[in-house]
């Protein structure tokens, strides 16, 4: 990746950001029953779409690199991971925050809101897996089988506030069917708030995943020196 | 209902969080470049003593 296309990816993300901060605060109209506080949700459901779409990302990365067992793979699975971790992080946190005026608690067990929080854990137990053991093919083996089976749990997030019985809102699909927004504004501030997230991760990704290259970079230079150190040392 | 210190506090969580990460890979990455650099000196080093080694055994197996 190219410090030009990082750069322009960066300036799309903050284009769009304020676009969709402009949407939020001044164009869509406040929802009636929950007022101002509502327009949490444009950013809330964004986060959580990016990391379900990361989590999704780290387990076909993690396909591929058990399949060809490239290193590319794996970097890519680990930038992802990390990435969608940020992301889930801030989906708990304004879930939160959201729900104490509207529910009157900071938490309640849920069944959207615990399978969320098992999605955490499970990616958090991923990222010290990878932060605690050593770089090696057997630890990015083990973790791309963590990463593919964690990712199962997004699914049954998506679908669990129709499977049990829950006070989450369903909005984007509602259980009658159909999406929950009641204005068009709404769904149009929802949508570039969603583009902006996207862009979001996209240039996140990149420059983590980037990072995570130069990595692996330094480590074939610095496994390339040891070698012409001890051929140098050889020949004195 | 007016709760404009919630909305407030997930905006300011929001941009808090997505900087404080775009910051340390920023770091990260000015800090591994900077490693990369020292390693690729050292090892051009490395290599140009071999070469000047191997050029003065050719030099002295001619003579």
């Amino acid at each position: 990746m190219s410090a030009k296309t990082a750069r322009l990816m960066g300036l799309l993300t903050l284009a769009l950001m304020i676009a969709a901060l402009f949407m939020v605060f001044v164009y869509v109209p406040t929802e009636a029953d929950q007022g101002i506080v509502q327009r949490i949700f444009y950013f809330h459901v964004p986060c959580a779409w990016v990391a379900f779409a990361a989590f999704a990302l780290v387990a076909i990365a993690g396909i591929f690199y058990l399949w060809l067992g490239q290193q590319i793979w794996d970097d890519l699975a680990y930038a992802a991971a990390e990435t969608g971790m940020v992301f889930c992080t801030l989906v708990l946190i304004t879930g939160s925050i959201w729900a104490k005026p509207i529910w009157g608690a900071w938490w309640t067990w849920d069944s959207r809101l615990t399978t969320t929080l098992i999605l955490w854990l499970l990616y958090g137990g991923y990222l010290l897996l990878r932060a605690m053991a050593d770089d090696t093919s057997q630890v990015a083996r083990f973790a791309a089988v963590v990463g593919i089976i964690a990712a199962a749990d997004v699914p049954v997030i998506v679908v669990s506030v129709r499977l049990w019985r829950t006070i989450h809102p369903a909005v984007l699909v509602t259980r009658q069917g159909g999406h929950g927004l009641e204005d068009p504004r709404m769904v149009a501030t929802l949508l570039v708030s969603m583009a902006a997230f996207t862009a979001l991760f996209g240039w996140l990704l990149m420059l983590r995943f980037a990072l995570l290259r130069a990595r692996w970079r330094l480590e074939c230079a610095a496994r390339e020196l040891g070698l012409a150190a001890a051929a140098a040392g050889d020949l004195r | 209902m007016n709760n404009l210190g919630y909305l407030f506090a997930a905006y300011t969580i929001i941009f808090i969080a997505i900087f404080l990460y775009a910051g340390f890979i920023w770091r990260r990455q000015a800090r591994l470049e900077e490693d990369l650099r020292n390693i690729e000196r050292k090892l051009k080093d490395v290599r140009d003593e071999i070469a000047a080694h191997n050029g003065r055994d050719v030099r002295s197996a001619s003579s």
